[in-house]
């Protein structure tokens, strides 16, 4: 029972996989125009990712090691095509307003990372909880995203209207320059909470080093999402 | 006259990065030296062209001719991925020197989001053959454009003095909604 309050917690807050890893940037960017398209997204992506970690934590012992990856791809782009089919179905303005970024819920490399490094190492029931409580995460992340964007750029909220009728709405931030403007904001507030942690600590964040760029790297999770902390250390030698 | 309008619409005004937000992570990843970037971008161009028109003859002569067409996000999917495979061993056996020059960018591109997208936007607006490559060209030369731009930047940016929690992603992000602004200017092109 434990565990699965731990799994819930690590998804929403800990590892939150907006907030806190910055994994699915390309879905983040490009549906968070509305609160409401924000949330259909994330949840949209939490059914899939339930539905393809139980799927593939039950096959786990199946799936041979080395046709692993074609194998979780295929899962997933099965579960997307039903979740699609249901969305037409029954949501159709959402189906028409997330348009291309539901089928390219397959290659979200959040979807394929909880495949690898937690569906495919625990059981059913620890690998659901997982799914939740990542799904969540994301939600909370693009509708948080989304409210925001909506209320400076649009004046309302869910479609409400909430600023008061003097405000000029600040239309570039539901346009695509906007995502850009807001998302670099977030990792910046994120780089400032690491470096402050790391002065107090004295432990250094993780690094990426590699001047060459990410050509070579293995890590296709990390996307480039270099900083350095040399800053930090110069000062606490000169402190 | 048609094509045309096609191939400028996808690698201006509708800029597969800047505003459809599709392989944003090579972008940012592999942008750092104009060089790369443009090894990238050459390879990303490589990809596409042929995956659009492979998908393209899938989609027509095999799911359609099926009526399985609500298969073609796992078809389009593994299609790309062996796609890719393949063309990095045809690569290596009959053109060496491509192979070197592209090599080690090809195995990035099967996460690259854009090829599926170009795929699908293909099928969507009901493209045919000769469309949807050039299409898929467009595309990828639009995705090449702005990952040359961005790495000439950042290579400047190098020597400015940047706010500390800004360094790294975060400028890269600000000089890419720059950089969408600055293409908001090729709207009015078509329409």
């Amino acid at each position: 029972m434990n565990k699965t309050v731990e799994c819930l917690y690590s998804g929403i807050i800990k590892e939150n996989p907006t907030f806190v890893q910055m994994l699915g940037m390309c879905p983040t960017m490009a549906v968070t125009t509305s609160a409401v398209n924000g949330l259909g997204m994330g949840l949209t992506t939490t059914v899939i990712l339930i539905l393809s970690n139980m799927m593939i934590s039950a096959l786990r012992k199946v799936i041979p090691d080395k046709v692993r990856i074609p194998a979780y791809i295929v899962i997933v782009a099965s579960f997307v095509t039903i979740v699609q089919f249901l969305l037409q179905g029954f949501v159709p303005s959402l189906y028409s307003s997330l348009g291309i970024y539901i089928p390219l819920i397959v290659v979200n490399c959040i979807i394929l990372g909880r495949a690898e490094s937690f569906a495919s190492k625990n059981n059913v029931w620890l690998s659901m909880f997982d799914g939740i409580g990542m799904g969540l995460g994301f939600t909370v992340g693009l509708t948080a995203i989304g409210i925001f964007r909506e209320l400076f750029g649009n004046g309302t909220v869910f479609g409400v209207g909430i600023m008061p009728e003097i405000y000029e709405p600040v239309t570039i931030l539901i346009l695509a320059p906007g995502a850009f403007f807001v998302l670099a904001c977030l990792i910046a507030v994120q780089n400032k909470v690491r470096l402050e942690k790391a002065k107090k600590t004295g432990i250094a964040v993780t690094v990426c080093e590699r001047k060459d760029g990410c050509s070579d790297c293995t890590n296709t999770l990390c996307g480039g999402k270099t900083f350095t902390t040399e800053s930090v250390k110069r000062e606490k030698e000169e402190s | 006259m048609n094509l045309f309008l096609i191939a400028v619409g996808a690698a201006l005004v509708n800029n597969v990065v800047l505003s459809q937000f599709l392989g944003l992570c090579p972008f940012i990843g592999v942008s750092k030296k104009t060089e790369t970037a443009a090894g990238m971008g050459g390879a990303v161009i490589f990809v596409i062209t042929i995956a659009s028109a492979v998908t393209s003859l899938i989609y027509t002569f095999i799911l359609d001719k099926l009526g399985i067409t609500y298969l073609q996000t796992i078809v389009f999917i593994l299609v790309i991925a062996a796609l890719v495979q393949f063309v990095e061993m045809f690569l290596k056996k009959m053109v060496p020197a491509l192979y070197s020059a592209l090599g080690v960018f090809l195995p990035l591109i099967t996460t690259n989001c854009a090829v599926l997208g170009v795929a699908l936007i293909n099928v969507q607006k009901s493209y045919g053959f000769i469309t949807s490559v050039v299409n898929g060209f467009g595309t990828a030369v639009g995705f090449t454009i702005a990952i040359v731009i961005m790495a000439g930047i950042r290579e400047k940016i190098e020597y400015n003095d940047i706010p500390e929690s800004f360094k790294g992603t975060p400028i890269v992000l600000v000089t890419a909604g720059l950089m969408a602004m600055a293409f908001f200017g090729f709207s009015g092109l078509i329409k």
